[in-house]
């Protein structure tokens, strides 16, 4: 699971180009958006492409990144039980 | 019909043209046969939220026109007016790779909605909360041409005061891969001191953004005055002087009244026979500079040329490096502009001091 949030995280970066930002400086219970790394709607479009096209997990409404995309956390156990690859 | 001023100038260029205070003081001498923009300090224009989503060529266009507005001592403008050839190439080049690559799935949203040729002006007027007129001419290398024909209309006219005009043009790998396989960009490297020595086909590719405050109100620091612009799409060698002519009489001139021709010779031994029509034979008696050993070739690097022109006017002193022949004036009241691309789309622009 350790390995599974940095790579997200690094992802996340890397995906959306996160100047200034690096895997250290994010804690896997910071807010992805809002105040925390300030992601915004078209991040959340970026991040579940990225579900599908890297983990396999299709999600059908888009309403459902909100709960899955509230940390680094979350979203690393969400994929832990549902990735298909 | 209002007098049309070059109220300001802002440029992110080859050289070191963000700084509005210099004036190629320093140039950058390249070996190379394709030269990127210098990067400004971007942070200081465009908050890093803003700008991580941003390619280099839309953060030049930005930038520029931060520094042109500034230059004029403007919050905002009437309109924007953007000239580009090919756009936001990195995104367009990202996003056709990315439908191939994942096998037309997983497209994401943000090269795609940054890919657009009017991504440039629509950021622009996003920053300054411009929400008058906004467009960009796509026409090869006489797009910004194009914007500013338009934006001299509009302000002749009077349906604007300030119109924010510009162009930008950005290097992609994939098109420069391709520029290269079909002899466009230069086989060698080439050294921008000597590039009209080369004596090969093809161009030193380049890329920058050029933006210009104009005004139907002449100001204080103004750089010139517009005279004239025209565009012709096709124009053969042997009509070209004549057209020249012309393009002077409708401003009542004729070239013993220009005081320096500013010309976009960029070393490729095939076209550049078109400069040579007019450096050998109607303008040879006229002063002579060019600029692209400074730019680089693109698509809108007559804006260039236009910027170099302008400060030439403003602060009526030729830089050495630009000289193309050693005939001096005792004035420097008129420029001529005169570029063309591989034969095909040529502009005549005219300016005078101020």
């Amino acid at each position: 699971m350790s390995d599974l949030k940095q790579e997200l995280k690094a992802k996340i970066i890397e995906q959306l180009n996160l100047e200034d930002i690096s895997v250290d400086t994010i804690a896997d219970d910071d807010s992805l958006f809002g105040d925390g790394l300030g992601l915004d709607s078209i991040d959340a479009l970026e991040l579940i492409v990225m579900l599908d096209k890297d983990y396999g997990i299709k999600l059908l409404d888009p309403k459902e990144g909100r709960k899955i995309f509230e940390s680094i956390e979350v979203m690393a156990n969400y994929i832990a039980e549902h990735r298909t690859k | 019909m209002k007098r049309v001023f070059i109220q300001s100038v802002g440029s992110v260029s080859c050289q070191k043209t963000f700084d509005n205070s210099q004036f190629l003081d320093e140039i950058e001498i390249y070996e190379a046969n394709v030269v990127p923009a210098i990067d400004p300090a971007y942070k200081d224009y465009i908050p890093p939220a803003a700008a991580r989503r941003m390619a280099k060529g839309i953060k030049m266009g930005i930038v520029a026109s931060k520094i042109a507005l500034s230059d004029a001592g403007l919050d905002s403008v009437d309109a924007i007016i953007t000239g580009t050839g090919m756009g936001c190439l990195v995104e367009s080049e990202k996003f056709v790779s990315a439908i191939i690559d994942n096998k037309e799935e997983y497209l994401t949203p943000t090269s795609f909605i940054q890919s657009t040729h009017n991504t440039v002006g629509g950021q622009i007027a996003l920053d300054l909360e411009c929400k008058g007129y906004n467009f960009t001419y796509v026409h090869s290398s006489i797009s910004f041409e194009s914007a500013l024909l338009d934006a001299q209309l509009q302000l002749a006219m009077e349906e604007a005061e300030t119109i924010l005009v510009g162009g930008v043009d950005e290097l992609g790998a994939h098109t420069v891969k391709i520029h290269k396989l079909v002899h466009h960009i230069k086989a060698e490297m080439v050294s921008s001191a000597r590039l009209l020595e080369s004596n090969t086909e093809g161009a030193v590719f380049g890329e920058g953004a050029n933006f210009f405050v104009l005004s139907n109100q002449k100001k204080e620091g103004a750089y010139a005055e517009l005279l004239a612009v025209d565009i012709l799409n096709t124009l053969d060698k042997e009509d070209l002087s004549q057209s020249m002519e012309r393009f002077l009489a409708t401003a009542e001139l004729k070239v013993e009244d220009i005081d320096l021709l500013v010309m976009g010779n960029n070393g490729d031994v095939v076209f550049d026979t078109y400069y040579r029509e007019l450096s050998d034979g109607l303008f040879s008696k006229i002063p002579q500079a060019y600029y692209k050993h400074l730019s680089g070739e693109f698509n809108t690097a007559s804006s260039f040329g236009v910027w170099l022109a302008s400060k030439i006017l403003k602060f009526q002193q030729i830089p050495e490096d630009t000289k193309l022949n050693s005939i001096t004036s005792s004035k420097l009241n008129r420029i001529l502009l005169y570029n063309q691309y591989r034969g095909q789309n040529h502009s005549f622009v005219l300016l005078q001091k101020c």
